[in-house]
């Protein structure tokens, strides 16, 4: 039994003692300092490389080896009629939970009026859902889902089915570019972090294909505890 | 968790004759190596960024002390807590002091080891808090009240029958009739039984595969979605981690993650990696209203500057295990205790004792595959290496073996001597063995001969001969 706080000296004291007595404390706090306020960039693989046609199609075909789905739409307005379409043809309910993203709110939901669409978070009775997309990674083909008001998590795990409409223009080649985009875009200076900013929202997932297991046998099967199926509405929206 | 590891030698021989898991593990290990090996050749840059994923752990750990204070920093400034845990009991008290202090009656867990290594379900159990394994291989030997037996596949020692007969046992109000033949009828089962559980835990409690400094954030790393499920749906989120778990920035995270799915599983990455910053925001619509952070140490403290402290780069992807063939003979549970194979074989005598585990590091032929698909690098054999001489140190061995390893040592030590004697030996044992060419028993050889012929020499040292062929073999 100990206090949080001396628990907490005794673990960080060990480590010192297994440290080697010559080293430069100065030197290593600068050290720490400056790798968390610039993070060094690591290796990227060239497969996180090229042009945006091909990191795009990079992208679909990364996703589609893992079992996701994606459709190439060129107009926004077209979005709600392609969703009844693919909801119906899998004999799911013509309803819809969907984040109260802007990119969402705004389509022409009222032309398919046989549609139902709630916008909030997902409740346990929910068979599909919509949602928008902070941005994706060509190298793996892989969804980066950002938590907030206009994007609850449970949106992204409870339904059988995910939709996500995703910008081509948020397609990027490497992870590291996703989080350049985090960084640019929803990062603050703070203090109060020894990065002096924060970026991360509650949950940042990074999403590759439906849910699955292999715990029997060994053995793929999709459909764990999240999603059965992963559909990408794939917004065209660059030249 | 009890340790079984010094009846190590009594639970191989056991596994060995175990028909199930010999199936299981013929048919996994295969698989295993295969999808690891189609990932490798995928990405023609894996070698330069295992060394560079060494790279960063080795830099880390020369400066944990002020990354663990930078990392608590940056939790406790989103809203986050951070515990502080030397001890495995140190750990369960501070998990069910949370849960006691939000009038938690059940807990979801994700997949973690961590949680294993304290042995946190019988904990929460004994004190009347029902902690529910949502991970499906976790899950089905939660049901049979058994260890994992393997780090990223608890389950994989079952066989599909093991599978339906717990179901059918456990699973009260499933009708007779539900067909539960196939994999997905199973997994149906699951998903739905565990559904309900989800939406009624009190507190979610996952382990985490990285800690990120930069950021305060846990990441965990799984396929199923359980772990999501556990640390959102919960009012409660608590992680458990070890204090090794720590990378500095974003980017180290992402250097590890290009290396963890493609050795574990072999996909490129697995479904869902999620990063966890502090609990729910105000403006949010779901996540935990509560993060906690519990810091293990459990002996990792001390391996800082040791020959040990190597192992602290270990990202748990169960590669060495997959490729071992100690591993592949006996499986999992053999090895005693929560981490087996190879990465256990090292970690767990640093952990428990080596007077519990000596026979851990002995448990190796020294082939090195561990080695050479270790995407961390870790020099794994050279520490069995070290913790075989810290046993024979201690006196562990019994008198025999320490008696023979004696002897041995006072020849190879008197080169004159020992070519003396090996000349002796082997010229007798070749005329004895000369019309048969084997002998099928050999005084104190008992533990070769018992299961096979012993090859009888031909009448010439390897030294003789290699002097009589000029350095040539």
């Amino acid at each position: 039994m100990s206090t949080a706080a001396e628990a907490r000296a005794r673990i960080l004291g060990r480590i010192r003692a297994g440290l080697p007595r010559d080293r430069d404390d100065g030197a290593r706090a600068e050290a720490v300092r400056a790798r968390l306020a610039n993070p060094p960039r690591g290796l990227i693989p060239e497969r996180a490389k090229g042009e945006r046609a091909a990191l795009i199609d990079r992208f679909v075909a990364n996703l589609e080896q893992e079992f996701g789905t994606v459709a190439r739409l060129a107009d926004a307005a077209a979005v709600p009629g392609h969703v009844a379409a693919w909801l119906a043809a899998r004999n799911l309910p013509a309803r819809l939970a969907a984040a109260p993203h802007p990119d969402l709110l705004a389509l022409p939901w009222a032309d398919r009026p046989s549609l139902a669409v709630r916008f909030g978070r997902a409740e346990p009775d929910d068979a599909a859902s919509l949602t928008a997309c902070f941005a994706a990674v060509a190298e793996t083909g892989t969804l980066v889902l950002t938590s907030g008001p206009d994007h609850p998590t449970t949106l992204n795990l409870l339904p059988e089915a995910h939709l996500v409409l995703l910008r081509a223009s948020r397609i990027v080649g490497a992870f590291e570019e996703a989080w350049d985009l985090l960084r640019a875009e929803r990062g603050r200076v703070d203090e109060a972090l020894p990065a002096g900013r924060r970026v991360m929202p509650r949950t940042v997932m990074l999403v590759t294909g439906p849910s699955r297991s292999a715990d029997i046998e060994q053995t793929l099967e999709l459909g764990a505890h999240g999603p059965r199926s992963l559909h990408v509405i794939l917004l065209e929206d660059e030249g | 968790m009890l340790a079984t590891s010094p009846a190590f030698t009594e639970n191989a021989a056991r596994a060995l004759a175990d028909a199930g898991l010999q199936k299981a593990l013929a048919a996994t290990r295969p698989r295993f190596q295969g999808k690891r090996a189609k990932a490798y050749a995928g990405l023609p840059e894996f070698e330069a960024l295992r060394d560079a994923a060494r790279d960063i752990k080795n830099h880390t750990l020369a400066h944990l002390d002020l990354y663990l204070e930078a990392y608590a920093q940056a939790v406790e400034a989103q809203g986050g807590q951070v515990h502080w845990a030397e001890t495995a009991e140190d750990a369960r008290r501070i998990v069910l002091e949370i849960c006691r202090r939000v009038g938690a009656r059940t807990v979801t867990k994700g997949k973690s080891m961590i949680a294993e290594e304290i042995a946190l379900n019988d904990h929460l159990e004994a004190n009347g808090i029902t902690p529910v394994e949502t991970d499906l291989g976790e899950y089905i030997i939660q049901l049979r009240r058994e260890p994992p037996s393997h780090i990223i596949a608890p389950a994989f020692h079952l066989n599909r029958e093991d599978w339906i007969a717990a179901f059918r046992e456990k699973h009260a109000g499933l009708p007779a009739d539900r067909p539960l033949a196939e994999r997905r009828d199973l997994l149906a089962e699951a998903r739905t039984v565990l559904r309900g559980r989800f939406l009624a835990a009190d507190v979610g409690i996952t382990g985490a595969n990285l800690l990120i400094a930069e950021t305060g954030s846990s990441v965990i790393v799984t396929n199923e979605g359980n772990g999501d499920l556990t640390q959102t749906l919960p009012r409660v989120h608590v992680v458990l981690a070890s204090i090794e778990k720590l990378v500095p920035t974003l980017e180290d995270a992402c250097t590890i993650l290009r290396l963890l799915a493609r050795s574990a599983t072999g996909q490129d990455m697995s479904v869902y990696t999620t990063f966890s910053t502090g609990p729910r925001r105000a403006e949010d619509a779901d996540g935990p209203a509560e993060y906690h952070v519990v810091l293990l140490d459990n002996g990792r403290s001390a391996m800082i500057g040791t020959e040990f402290q190597d192992m602290l780069r270990c990202i748990r992807c169960a590669a060495c295990m997959n490729h071992c063939p100690v591993y592949g003979s006996v499986g999992g549970h053999a090895y005693g205790w929560v981490y087996p194979g190879p990465m256990g074989a090292v970690l767990t005598p640093s952990l428990i004792g080596v007077d519990q585990a000596r026979h851990l590091p002995n448990a190796s032929t020294f082939c090195g595959r561990c080695e050479t698909v270790c995407p961390m690098k870790i020099p794994l054999t050279k520490m069995m290496r070290h913790w075989r001489e810290r046993a024979f140190e201690r006196h562990l061995p019994p008198r025999a073996e320490r008696a023979g390893l004696a002897a041995w040592a006072f020849f190879a030590r008197r080169p004159a001597l020992y070519r003396l004697a090996t000349r002796l030996a082997v010229g007798v044992l070749g005329a004895f063995g000369r019309r048969k060419g084997r002998f099928a028993a050999l005084p104190l050889a008992g533990g070769w001969t018992g299961g096979r012929d012993f090859p009888a020499p031909e009448g010439e040292t390897f030294q003789a001969r290699y002097a009589r062929r000029g350095g040539q073999v």
